[in-house]
């Protein structure tokens, strides 16, 4: 278990990291390696150049912008957690990406590069209507996501940052089922809600992990219909059930 | 600590872990941490991505041109250098420790590659290329039972067992599945092995059965005096597993030996998932009879071992482990047992924590809570009923069960877990849809295996063919210095279970001086230490044969030490007293040190009759293990714990998540040498017991892949998942070891799969179900 | 080959490695530091952790070219003043260790946590979940874990 070959470059700033980018095909961008190496360790890629970001300037900051708060692509789990800025609906996800250890580390610009279909903030970002701002573009979140490891961004793109709506007067809330503490979840929801006189006049539900990205759907009654993918622990069935389980606590906490 | 009156010990008091300080300090000295010889070069094994296949070609070339490599060794010079491991049953296919014609699970070794660090050789590893042809593979157990899989089939019957059936007023019979899965200790294998000239000298943290250094030295085609073998002072856990380590040995000698460089291999965790010993997944059919009172009468077990794709020593000792305790807890005289043995395209089996007991347990004590409900007898009653209460207490298949008091440990456990009060509140959880459970488990525990019971799988003319084997004994050493001070050496290799602890208390006792005094060396020489082939950490058996040859190699030498004191004091040596470091005697003293000092610098003042030097080995084995009898009746142990658990269990009926809300372990393993000790192998056999009853399982879909080749699929629980523990003891001595004690580090990984399903199947009033109850199972039962 | 300037447990070192060298590795091979463990290298046992720049690290998905310039301590930097710390006296005291190889991940895990104010029990466990431990069966450790952070 120990990563192949690779070159490594160590830009200082965003377009000495994109030209390097450009450079090979292979190259793929090192944030806070969290799923990077332990892919790498299981020489499961094999990139050519490992692009660090770990000195350019201007990706570490959390800022609030208009009506909403931007990421820095390089600014790890626990500082997001930590900060006054950050979004309640990822507030309430964060505890459960990764471990304790691992958000030291990890970044939220590299978990939403990654786009595991599992990823928690992947999600919140969808539900948020939130954006991902690349080096060349803004792409809007739910469009961002391709598939399970897979995302819009083309060669020679990377994240330079996240835009997280507030959604002010909106109330959120995150359900994840995993066998373990940490663990991936089998299954993940997360809905927005706005309500006028005690009743929902706006919501955005999402779910992951069931299927291949963050998906939005329109109500409760579209998990129904949903193909889902089952895996060792659990039959598409089950994921089902436990989907619709999510969705009714999620949506019952949210409008409490 | 001190000792504060004459009359009390060391032992049994629950002294801090002289090993702790080293190890919380990073200091602590693992194999990977050693650099026994210069210049040692790192392998990296090629292993097969197919469960069944034929190697038709493998071409090393490209490898060879890497920069950095030194060679590589493949499957066929494998063949052509060593011998097939020597194994147990007839019919078993041919196992060396690397493929070379045919691979016979996914992970199994082809090829290896040795270079100067583990990155470039796991780059080697790569340019290797196969010539693959892959073939059907065989996973299942039950269908290769019906074919030449079938390595071995034996019978056994004790008792009248058919006549106890035709005349029970309830029969109670089901299959019952146990899972594979695996200790995953979390330090990996690891090897270092140099050859030169006409011998191996091989590290490893190796932990016994020592018959293996047998079984590697006959695969080398060495004597056994040629293969030099050492265990490193610290190893990171084991649970049994580290037993296989063996067939590693032999790798990494043969590469050794090819290329002429020391080489050195540390398993990764991918390859330890593959390919590590893991457990036997078995297959009970168990029936069982019973009288209207709850009588039981007998019962006949049918079953089917999976040993993976070679049956490799000391399997099918799974399968044998028990055999005197097939009867379990109960006084049932009638006992048939059909043992069957297969061989699957899955990797070979070996030791692991609870070794036959979990899945012999699995089918027992269920079977017991489904006659509890069809004979309508409350299911910690119906044990009770039938519990052992005599001893010592041959069971019928030969086992010598020496003490204990098994219903009141049966009390003390239902009245920790409040039982009636659980119950009562059980109903009323009902009467409000929730799904809660109680489970009980009544197990014996055997420790120290006797050597003989493994060959209950030969017949018994076979065995009368060969060398009877029986016994357990273990060597223990102990030396005092010039200056005074206590080094003692022990050979039953820990992993964490805290024998230099333990092995310094029994000493300090027998010498007068405090445990912190005394050094205890755990790492094994084959060449220096005192060892028998039965020596090793496993079955449980250090505080029985271990402790007790550390007790008599002491007391040899506290015999002697009294024997040179005695004329110095003006006493009689058995008038001498040894206590704070000195001898006493008529209210005068001399230290310790000084005594040492006679022996060493001027034997001249030594009493006649007293050799110079303070050195003394010893050997203890306990007294009631012989080999297998002609009826084929065994004590396949020497001393037999007992221990009752209550499980207490909430399903969540949206999303089947199980939760412990309880779990209650009460235990008799005799005298307890360490308190401490004793509440981290209960804890932590817990830990085990409760993975596989909720998380653990080792999975190959049907072409053998495997499926759990990471630790994000190979659940091991974590702090959040383990439920509260609360433990109970009791101390009934066993007569049958030197200090009294019994071994109780692996009866709660017998006893929590079991308890826990018998409280999930309480909860969702089902009957069949198989560990571990993952949410996703356990909500297809609700279906 | 990449050059790498570092602290570690207070001594500085210059070396020459490759990029694709782990910190693990650097850690226990080029530095001799065999403290840290390593138990999976994917990132889920917690064995190797360490501390980069004062905050709790797997040392299996860090490549030691990351840390250049950094300040990393390990389980041996922790009694750098000679006694073992009041976290490490809670392991002894509470048998919070068997085979011991877990034991340097958990120190320096806890460490961090214990350096962000007193957890509760919740967050001890919490925090634990991403350690394993086949020893012990965890209580031993969460209980002194909870002495520690009380002291």
């Amino acid at each position: 278990m120990k990563p192949p070959r690779f070159e490594y470059a160590r830009p200082e700033s965003l377009e000495e990291a994109v030209a390097l980018l450009a450079e090979g095909e292979d190259a793929k961008v090192l944030a806070g390696g969290q799923s990077l190496v332990p892919a790498l360790n299981m020489r499961l890629l094999r990139p050519s150049l490992l692009v660090d970001l770990g000195r350019v300037r201007g990706l570490d900051r959390i800022e609030a912008r208009n009506s909403s708060v931007a990421v820095g692509a390089r600014v790890t789990q626990r500082a997001f957690a930590e900060s006054p800025l950050v979004p309640p609906l990822a507030a309430e996800a964060l505890p459960h990406v990764g471990h304790y250890v691992t958000r030291n580390r990890g970044t939220v610009g590299g978990s939403i590069a990654h786009a595991d279909a599992a990823a928690e903030l992947s999600l919140c970002l969808v539900v948020l209507g939130g954006s991902v701002v690349t080096n060349r573009r803004t792409i809007p979140a739910e469009e961002f996501f391709v598939g399970h490891f897979t995302t819009a961004l083309e060669p020679g793109e990377l994240v330079v940052e996240t835009l997280w709506p507030r959604l002010d007067g909106w109330r959120f809330a995150f359900e994840e089922f995993a066998q373990r503490r940490g663990d991936y979840g089998l299954s993940l929801v997360a809905v927005a809600l706005r309500l006028e006189d005690g009743v929902v006049a706006e919501s955005r539900l999402g779910l992951a992990s069931v299927t291949d990205r963050p998906t939005l759907v329109a109500d409760a009654e579209a998990v129904e219909s949903l193909e889902l993918w089952g895996n060792l622990h659990a039959s598409p069935d089950y994921l089902r059930n436990l989907t619709r389980i999510l969705v009714a606590r999620a949506v019952a906490r949210a409008a409490a | 600590m001190s000792v504060g009156t004459e009359r009390e010990t060391w032992v049994g008091q629950a002294v801090l872990r002289l090993e702790d300080e080293a190890l919380l300090r990073g200091e602590g000295r693992f194999i990977d941490d050693l650099d026994p010889v210069p210049n040692a070069y790192h392998a990296a094994i090629l292993r097969s991505p197919f469960a069944h296949a034929r190697i038709r070609s493998i071409d090393a070339s490209a490898a060879l041109e890497l920069p950095g490599v030194v060679g590589v060794l493949t499957g066929a010079e494998v063949a052509a250098m060593s011998h097939p491991f020597p194994v147990g049953v007839e019919n078993a296919p041919a196992s060396y420790c690397c493929a070379s014609e045919l691979t016979r699970y996914y992970g199994e070794p082809v090829a290896l590659a040795v270079a100067r660090d583990r990155y470039v050789a796991e780059d080697a590893v790569e340019l290797i290329s196969v010539d693959w042809e892959p073939l059907a593979a065989v996973v299942d157990a039950v269908t290769a039972a019906e074919t030449d899989a079938l390595v071995s089939d034996r019978s056994f019957s004790y008792g009248d067992v058919d006549t106890a059936f035709a005349s029970a007023d309830v029969v109670v019979a089901d299959r019952f599945r146990f899972p594979r899965w695996s200790c995953n200790p979390l330090e990996c294998y690891g090897v270092v092995a140099d050859w030169t000239g006409d011998s191996l000298t091989a590290w490893a943290n190796f932990q016994g059965p020592f018959t293996l250094h047998s079984v590697a030295a006959a695969a080398l085609g060495l004597p056994g005096s040629k293969l030099r073998l050492i265990t490193p002072p610290d190893s990171g856990g084991s649970f049994g597993t580290k037993a296989a380590v063996y067939t590693y040995v032999v790798l990494m000698a043969l590469a050794s030996k090819k290329l002429g460089v020391p080489v050195r291999w540390t398993e990764d965790r991918l390859e330890h998932l593959a390919a590590a010993g893991s457990a036997t997944a078995r297959v009970t059919d168990l029936a069982a009879a019973f009288a209207a009172d709850g009588e039981l009468l007998a019962l006949r077990y049918d079953v089917i071992e999976d040993v993976g794709a070679y049956v490799r020593a000391p399997e099918p000792a799974t399968l044998y482990r028990m055999h005197g305790s097939l009867s379990g807890a109960y006084r049932v005289r009638n006992v048939a047992v059909r043992n069957r043995v297969v061989v699957t395209n899955r990797p070979p089996t070996s030791l692991n924590r609870g070794f036959g007991g979990p899945q012999m347990y699995f089918a027992l004590e269920r079977t017991m809570e489904i006659a509890a409900g069809r004979l309508g007898i409350d299911p910690a009653e119906l044990r009770r009923r039938n519990l052992v209460r005599d001893f010592p207490h041959r069971t019928p298949s030969g086992g010598l069960y020496d003490s204990g008091d098994y219903e009141a440990c049966l009390d003390d456990a239902l009245e920790l877990a409040r039982y009636e009060e659980r119950r009562a509140e059980q109903a009323a959880a009902r009467e409000e849809g929730r799904l809660v459970g109680i489970g009980v488990a009544c197990v014996v525990e055997p420790s120290i295996s006797n050597m003989g019971y493994i060959t209950l799988a030969q017949t018994s003319d076979e065995r009368t063919a060969q060398l009877p084997k029986s016994g357990n004994a273990e060597g223990a050493t102990i030396a005092i210095n010039p200056i005074g001070g206590v080094t003692v050496r022990i050979s039953t290799t820990p992993q964490g279970q805290g024998h230099r602890t333990a092995a310094a208390q029994v000493a300090a006792d027998a010498l007068g001086v405090a445990p912190e005094q005394i050094d205890v060396l755990t790492d094994v020489d084959t060449s220096t230490s005192a060892w028998t082939v039965a020596s090793g950490n496993y079955s449980s058996r250090f505080s029985g044969v271990g402790a007790g040859a550390v007790h008599k190699a002491a007391t040899k030498l506290a015999t002697k030490l009294r024997a040179i004191a005695a004329p110095q004091l003006g006493a009689e040596p058995d008038e001498v007293e040894l206590r704070d470091g000195k001898a006493w005697a008529n209210d005068e003293s001399v230290s310790l040190r000084r005594l040492a000092g006679a022996a060493h610098w001027n034997p001249d003042s030594l009493p006649r009759g007293v050799e110079p030097g303070l050195h003394e080995t010893a050997f203890d084995a306990a007294p009631n293990l012989e080999p297998p009898d002609a009826d084929d009746r065994v004590a396949s142990s020497a001393a037999h714990g007992f221990l009752a658990d209550v499980a207490v269990v909430e399903v969540e009926r949206d999303t089947g998540a199980v939760r412990v809300l309880e779990y209650v372990t009460v235990h008799d393993a005799g005298r307890l040498l360490n308190p401490l000790l004793v509440e981290g192998q209960v804890r932590g056999g817990f830990a085990h017991g409760a993975g596989v009853a909720l998380f653990e399982r080792i999975v190959h879909d049907d072409e053998g892949n495997l499926l759990t080749g990471t630790f994000m699929d190979y659940l091991c629980p974590t702090a959040p998942d383990l439920p509260p523990l609360t433990m109970g003891h009791r101390e009934t001595p066993s007569p049958f070891t030197t200090l009294g004690s019994k071994g109780l580090g692996e009866g709660t990984t017998m006893s929590a799969p079991v308890a826990i399903a018998n409280a999930v199947a309480d909860a969702l009033g089902v009957q069949a179900l198989e560990v571990p109850l993952t949410p996703g199972r356990v909500w297809e039962l609700l279906r | 080959m990449t050059h790498l300037e570092l602290t570690v447990n207070g001594r500085r070192y210059r070396e020459e490695v490759e990029p694709r060298l782990l910190l693990s590795d650097f850690l226990r091979h080029t530095l001799g530091l065999t403290g840290t463990h390593v138990g999976c290298e994917h990132g889920v046992c917690g064995a190797c952790t360490v501390h980069v720049d004062g905050l709790a690290t797997r040392s299996c998905l860090t490549l030691a070219v990351q840390v250049d310039g950094a300040e990393v301590e390990t389980v041996e930097g922790l009694t750098r003043d000679g006694a073992l710390t009041a976290l490490q006296q809670a392991f002894h005291e509470h048998g919070a260790l068997q085979c011991g190889f877990c034991t340097p991940g958990m120190l320096m895990a806890a460490a961090d946590l214990l350096a962000r104010g007193r957890p509760t029990r919740e967050e001890i466990v919490d925090m634990l979940s991403g350690q394993i431990c086949r020893c012990t069966g965890y209580e031993p450790i969460v209980r002194a874990i909870e002495q520690a952070a009380a002291s």
